[in-house]
C-alpha cells in the first residue's frame, strides 16, 4: 500500500480510512454484523424429524435455540377423550413408534387399576419381555445412528440391521413390525408362538456380539471421543429440573430407574438386573448409558425367557369395557425415559381426560438451556445423543 | 378370543400370579392404602403442613397415588416447598383438567358427538375435589426418595390464573405454554406464555370440553361396533336365516 502514489492529502486520508475498512471486512475484524438466524429444520437430516430449531449464531456459536414443535401435533389427549378404551392403544402406538410397545404397557396397567383386574402371570412376564425388545430395537438404532452423526457411515447399517432382528421378534410375536397393538385390557392379545422362544435366544447372542461390535467401531474411535466428551453437559440438578428422565438422566450421574425405584410393575421385582449410570453428563456418557443398558436388557430378556411361568395370557374382563369413576397414574420406564398416563373415568367406556407425560417432551425441553454456548457441529451430535422420537414430542 | 378359555391353566398359576406385586420397596399395594393412610404420603403431607400452615384443602389417592389439593395462592409457593422440603427434585408434568361435561347438543339425534363414549352430563369431580370447573394438576417425584405426589389447584373459570412454576423447575416453561394453549389458564410470572403446538394466532382452547373436535361433527364415527349385541347372539340369529358357517365367521371375526 505504501507504493501507491495518491493525487492528494484530503484524498489519501480519505482512501486509506476506506481501504481499511475493507480489509477489515475481507477479515471479518471488529465487523459490526449483529447475529446471524438459522433454521434447522423442520426437514433437516440431522434433526431426526419434524424438530424445527431456530439457532441464534454469534459466528460458530449458538447464543440462542429456540426448538420449534408441533409439526407433528396430532392432539392424542383430545382424540382419547372420543374413543373406547380398546380403541385408545392403537392411537398411542403412535406416541413413540420407535418402541410401540412400551407405550400400550402404561396406559393398559392404568386402566387395569381402575378396574380391579391383574393380567395373569405368564402375560406379565410377555409384557415384559416384549417392552424390553423394544428397548433393544430402539437404543441398537441408537448406536448405530449417533455413529453416523459424527461421520461413522458403518454403524448405522448395523443398528438398521440388527433392529431388523429384534423387529422380526416383535413382529411374530404380535404381528406389528411397528404398532404391534398387542396389548389387551387384562391381558395380552395372544399366546407366543411356537419356536419364539428359541429363536429369542439366538437374536438375544446376536444383539450382544453387535453391541461388542459397536464398542470396537464407534465407542473406542478417536474422533467420535473428541465429538461427544464434555460436549452437552447436563448436571444431574438442572436434568431432574427439566424433567429429563431415562438414559439421558442415568448419564448425568442420577441414579433413578423406574423399573427398580418405581410402584412395581411388570415382571421387573422378579428380575436381577443393575441400573448403569455414569457421572459425565455429556454426549458420551449418554451413549455409553445406553450401550450398557442394551446388554442388560439381554440379559433381562434371557431371565425373563427362563422363568416364563405357563397359564392363559388374559384374565376374564367383561366383553364391554367400562373403567369405573376414579383416576390412575401409571409410569413406566420407557426406553427414552419416564411415561406416564394420567387417567380421569367416570364409569364410561372411554376416559373422561387422559394427560400422556411422555419423554422426549421433557427431555427436549432442555435445549434452550442446553445449547447455549456451544458450536454449531455439537448441536447435531447434542440432539442425536438426547435421542428424542418426535411423535413422542409431539404427541 | 379374549375369553376363551386357556387350554394350560395349572398348576403353576396360583404360585406366579403374586410375583408381579410383591411388596419388595416402601411401595404399598393399593388395598393398603385404602384400608389406612400410607406413611410415606402422612409424612409427605405433614411436611406440606408445616411448610405452608393451611394450603392443604384435601387430599386423596389416585390408585395409591398421593393427590393433594392446594389453596390458589400456595400454589406458587408451593414447588419450592416441593423441591426442598418434600426433596422431589423432579418435574414429571404440569396440565390441567377440564370438569365440564361434553356437551351433546341437541341429543344423540343432532349429529353432534355421538360417537363419543357416553360421559356423565352433569358435573362431577375427581380424586381430592374441585371447587369448579377448570383444575390445574402437576407431578413431582423424587429421584432420590423414590416418592412422589399429584398436586391440583383450582383456577377460576371466568379468569383462570395461578402461579407459574418456572422459577423453581424449570421444565415447567413447556408444560405451561401447553396447558395455556391447551385450556386457556394463564401463568402469573411465566416469561413467555405463547402458543407451543398451535400456530401463533389460533382461537380457541382445544382442549376445553367445549371446543368441538371438528372430525366428529362433520361425519359420525363409524367405529361404533362395541355396542352391537354379543357375539354368540348374533351368531345365534344368524344361524337361522343365513348359513351357519358364516354366522360362525362373523362372530370370530367380532371376538378379536
Amino acid at each position: 500500500m505504501s507504493t501507491t502514489e495518491m493525487p492528494s492529502a484530503p484524498d489519501f486520508e480519505l482512501e486509506r480510512s476506506a481501504m481499511r475498512h475493507l480489509a477489515d471486512a475481507q477479515m471479518n475484524v471488529e465487523l459490526d454484523t449483529g447475529d446471524m438466524i438459522l433454521n434447522l429444520g423442520p426437514q433437516h437430516p440431522a434433526t431426526h424429524g419434524t424438530l424445527r430449531l431456530v439457532v441464534r449464531l454469534d459466528g460458530e456459536r449458538v447464543i440462542a435455540a429456540d426448538p420449534v414443535i408441533g409439526y407433528m401435533h396430532r392432539g392424542y389427549e383430545k382424540l382419547t377423550e372420543f374413543r373406547t378404551y380398546p380403541q385408545i392403544t392403537t392411537l398411542i402406538n403412535r406416541i413413540d413408534w420407535l418402541s410401540s410397545f412400551a407405550n400400550e404397557v402404561p396406559f393398559v396397567h392404568a386402566a387395569e387399576q381402575l378396574m380391579g383386574i391383574e393380567a395373569p402371570a405368564r402375560a406379565q412376564y410377555i409384557r415384559t419381555i416384549l417392552t424390553e425388545l423394544s428397548r433393544i430395537a430402539t437404543f441398537v438404532l441408537f448406536l448405530g445412528e449417533m455413529g453416523l452423526q459424527v461421520g461413522a457411515l458403518t454403524p448405522a447399517f448395523y443398528g438398521f440391521r440388527d433392529r431388523e432382528h429384534v423387529l422380526n421378534l416383535i413382529e411374530g410375536a404380535t404381528g406389528g413390525r411397528f404398532h404391534p397393538n398387542f396389548n389387551r385390557i387384562g391381558g395380552l392379545k395372544d399366546d407366543l408362538p411356537w419356536g419364539w422362544v428359541s429363536e429369542t435366544r439366538q437374536v438375544m447372542q446376536l444383539v450382544l456380539d453387535s453391541c461388542d461390535q459397536f464398542e470396537d467401531l464407534v465407542v473406542g474411535n478417536e474422533i467420535f471421543l473428541s465429538r461427544t466428551r464434555g460436549i452437552g453437559i447436563i448436571p444431574g440438578d438442572i436434568g431432574t429440573a427439566y424433567g429429563v428422565s431415562g438414559s439421558n438422566l442415568r448419564a448425568s450421574g442420577v441414579d433413578w430407574d423406574l423399573r427398580r425405584d418405581g410402584v412395581p410393575y411388570l415382571a421387573y421385582p422378579d428380575l436381577d438386573f443393575k441400573v448403569w449410570t455414569h457421572a459425565a453428563g455429556d454426549s458420551f456418557a449418554r451413549y455409553w448409558v445406553r450401550l450398557q443398558e442394551t446388554r442388560e436388557s439381554v440379559r433381562m430378556v434371557l431371565q425373563l425367557l427362563d422363568g416364563l411361568p405357563a397359564g392363559p395370557v388374559m384374565a376374564k374382563v367383561p366383553r364391554i369395557i367400562k373403567v369405573p369413576e376414579g383416576e390412575a397414574w401409571v409410569e413406566t420406564e420407557n426406553p427414552l425415559g419416564q411415561m406416564g398416563y394420567y387417567i380421569v373415568s367416570k364409569g364410561a367406556t372411554g376416559p373422561f381426560r387422559v394427560k400422556i407425560r411422555s419423554a422426549s417432551f421433557s427431555n427436549v425441553s432442555i435445549l434452550p438451556w442446553l445449547l447455549r454456548g456451544v458450536y454449531v457441529p455439537d448441536v447435531v451430535t447434542i440432539l442425536a445423543s438426547l435421542y428424542f422420537i418426535l411423535g413422542d414430542i409431539d404427541r | 378370543m379374549p375369553e376363551a378359555a386357556p387350554p394350560t391353566a395349572e398348576a403353576p398359576a396360583p404360585e406366579t400370579a403374586e410375583a408381579p406385586a410383591p411388596e419388595t420397596a416402601e411401595a404399598p399395594a393399593p388395598e393398603t392404602a385404602e384400608a389406612r393412610p400410607d406413611p410415606v404420603h402422612l409424612d409427605l403431607l405433614d411436611r406440606i403442613e408445616r411448610a405452608l400452615p393451611g394450603a392443604v384443602i384435601e387430599h386423596g389417592t389416585a390408585c395409591g397415588e398421593l393427590v393433594i389439593r392446594v389453596t390458589n395462592p400456595s400454589w406458587g409457593p408451593l414447588a419450592g416447598v416441593a423441591r426442598s422440603d418434600l426433596e422431589c427434585d423432579y418435574l414429571s408434568f404440569v396440565s390441567a383438567i377440564d370438569w365440564a361435561p361434553t356437551p351433546r347438543d341437541g341429543g344423540d339425534d343432532a349429529g353432534g358427538d355421538t360417537s363419543a363414549p357416553v360421559q356423565p352430563t352433569e358435573m362431577t369431580f375427581g380424586v381430592a375435589g374441585s371447587a369448579g370447573r377448570f383444575q390445574v394438576f402437576a407431578r413431582v417425584q423424587s429421584t432420590a426418595r423414590g416418592w412422589g405426589a399429584t398436586f391440583k389447584v383450582d383456577v377460576d373459570e371466568t379468569n383462570p390464573l395461578v402461579a407459574s412454576w418456572v422459577g423453581v423447575y424449570p421444565g415447567a416453561d413447556w408444560h405451561e405454554r401447553e396447558t395455556w394453549e391447551m385450556f386457556g389458564v394463564r401463568f402469573d410470572g411465566h416469561p413467555n406464555l405463547r402458543q407451543l403446538y398451535l400456530p401463533a394466532g389460533f382461537e380457541g382452547h382445544p382442549l376445553r370440553k367445549d371446543f368441538p373436535l371438528l372430525a366428529r361433527v362433520v361425519k359420525p364415527w363409524p367405529g361404533l361396533v362395541d355396542v352391537e349385541a354379543m357375539p354368540e347372539e348374533a351368531a345365534a340369529v344368524t344361524a337361522g336365516g343365513d348359513g351357519a358357517g358364516d354366522g360362525a365367521g362373523d362372530g370370530a371375526g367380532g371376538g378379536e
